[in-house]
């Protein structure tokens, strides 16, 4: 069984001391590591609070937060949970520092005063797991969106974080900046890589091995994809969607075809309904 | 119509110059610089107009382009002639109605006009032939020293490179609420220059508020990616200083003992 590489207990929080509403309300989390957790949520559900608490950008008002082992709240090791679980933000242009791409690559490295030589490598490794290796020397702001995005991994993969904290990459950008992203996730994660990804994108929660969806500061359902999309009428009560597939397959079960209500991918449609159509 | 907008004016080919190191540029840019005000003598500076003349071609830098730089300064240099010209005391050669023009006017006038315009080629040189992170890294560099004393050294090199990054995100971002306006029926071209200027407030208050976010973003990516100011600090580009610098530096030493010993003999 694996760690768990993050751990999140009763954490409450809110923005300012006499804010009545809480932003997020006793919730407790664990993630494992190499695990691929997608945190689901409409606006102002608590979903990038959380992120920002585990990547000590915020403290905790009640509860701990753990990022192996160390408390979030605790000032000497600050700048090793953020070294651990590394976090990529919504907007592409406002987090590269650098007007060349490998420089910016090089940032987190540099503040953590690792090697010039190390750090070399570390960015020519870093750019190349996110398939951005060509476009090194070029200044970011003529890059599109998705590659911007690729690049703000890249720095994080730099400082060798083992946990990625992603907030919402894919909100800014187009479809096939988004896919780029995705591919560029799952791949990492493949590679051993815990993820943590904040999205309002059904079809990116997918993906994910467990999905968290979060409503009104709280934790209200987790599980498989498989497990939490089934249940249509609730999620949509959150302000959340399912994916469409899942809809098409819960629609035509009610009109007595004979499909399984929890199917997430457009490919497991197509083959039960090709079996069906045999068994005809 | 900003897309392709390059940062400064670096002209980029290879040649020994590109290849110096940006300190040893800064350095000898900055000397030659003082060099051009301790020069007393017209023959001299002959001298150092033949010097800069092998640097420019050694750089490959077409002559144009360096003389490009002296087009938006050519009015004050214009200026400081005519005042010197007629304002320095001394044995009138000429009166105009109220005015006089004296030797020492015409002489005084004369290196003024000269030093603007060699102080001038010198430094679009220097800014031609040194992309803007290298010669941010060289300022650095050289400030490093003055650190002990109080001098904010990297604080200064972060915020240029920032300020480097993102004109070109906000040259965007201004043209975007342009054409957003615009749509709306503002009108930015017509009118005398008060009402043009007035009609800019409705673009710089959002880009303001834009910026502020933007920066405000900025400062959380950069704390996340564990920046916590300069000290222990390393950086991945080294300056090295290679044969080539070594050379230069020859060369410019020899350039300023024949200064010094120019002012020395006359």
């Amino acid at each position: 069984m694996a760690n768990d590489i993050i751990k999140i207990e009763n954490v409450s929080f809110k923005y300012s001391e006499d804010d009545n509403n809480l932003a997020l309300k006793e919730v407790s989390l664990n993630i494992k590591e190499g695990e691929f957790v997608a945190i689901l949520g409409h606006n102002g559900s608590g979903k990038s609070t959380l992120a920002k608490l585990v990547n000590s950008l915020l403290l905790p008002t009640e509860g701990k937060i753990y990022v192996k082992e160390m408390d979030t709240s605790d000032d000497e090791k600050l700048w090793e949970i953020r070294q651990s679980a590394g976090m990529v933000f919504q907007n592409p242009d406002n987090q590269l520092v650098a007007t060349i791409v490998e420089e910016d690559v090089a940032f987190g490295p540099e503040n953590q005063g690792v090697d010039p030589k190390e750090i070399r490598q570390r960015v020519d490794e870093s750019l190349k797991a996110v398939g951005m290796y060509e476009y090194r020397k070029r200044p970011p702001h003529l890059l599109s969106g998705g590659q911007k995005q690729r690049i703000a991994i890249a720095g994080i993969l730099a400082l060798n974080s083992e946990c990625i904290i992603l907030d919402e990459p894919t909100a800014m950008l187009d479809p096939s900046g988004r896919k780029e992203v995705m591919d560029t996730i799952k791949l990492l994660n493949k590679q051993g890589k815990t993820i943590l990804l904040i999205t309002h994108y059904m079809d990116e929660a997918v993906e994910a091995d467990r999905v968290v969806i979060m409503d009104n500061g709280q934790i209200k359902m987790q599980g498989t994809p498989k497990e939490v999309f089934r249940n249509v009428t609730e999620i949509k009560r959150y302000g959340l969607d399912v994916p469409q597939v899942t809809e098409l397959s819960q629609a035509l079960a009610l009109e007595g075809i004979n499909v399984s209500g929890d199917i997430i991918r457009i490919k497991e449609l197509v083959n039960e309904l090709c079996q069906l159509k045999l068994k005809i | 119509m900003f897309k392709n907008l390059t940062i400064g004016q670096h002209y980029p080919v290879d040649s020994p110059v590109h290849e110096l190191d940006p300190r040893v540029k800064i350095i000898i840019t900055f000397i030659f610089i003082i060099s051009l005000f301790v020069i007393n003598n017209f023959l001299t500076y002959v001298f150092v107009v033949l010097f800069l003349g092998v640097a420019i071609i050694k750089s490959k830098v077409p002559i144009k382009f360096v003389l490009k730089g002296l087009k938006p300064i050519l009015i004050i240099i214009v200026i400081t002639f005519f005042i010197n010209l007629l304002m320095t005391p001394g044995e009138v050669i000429l009166e105009i109605g109220p005015l006089d023009v004296t030797k020492e006017g015409i002489r005084q006038a004369g290196f003024m006009g000269i030093r603007l315009i060699l102080l001038i080629m010198g430094t679009s040189l220097l800014t031609l032939t040194t992309s803007p992170i290298l010669l941010t890294d060289g300022i650095e560099s050289l400030l490093n020293p003055f650190k002990k004393i109080g001098l904010p050294a990297h604080e200064l090199a972060m915020m240029m490179t920032i300020a480097l990054r993102f004109i070109p995100t906000l040259m965007e971002e201004t043209e975007k609420i342009m054409k957003a306006q615009k749509a709306r029926g503002a009108d930015f071209e017509s009118g005398n220059l008060i009402n043009r200027a007035k009609s800019l407030v409705p673009l710089l208050v959002p880009l303001f508020i834009s910026a502020f976010r933007r920066a405000d973003d900025l400062a959380m990516a950069m704390e996340a990616r564990c920046y916590r100011g300069g000290e222990h600090r390393t950086r991945m580009r080294q300056l090295t200083i290679a044969k080539g610098d070594y050379i230069a530096v020859s060369f410019f030493v020899v350039y300023t003992i024949a200064i010094i010993v120019s002012r020395i003999l006359w």
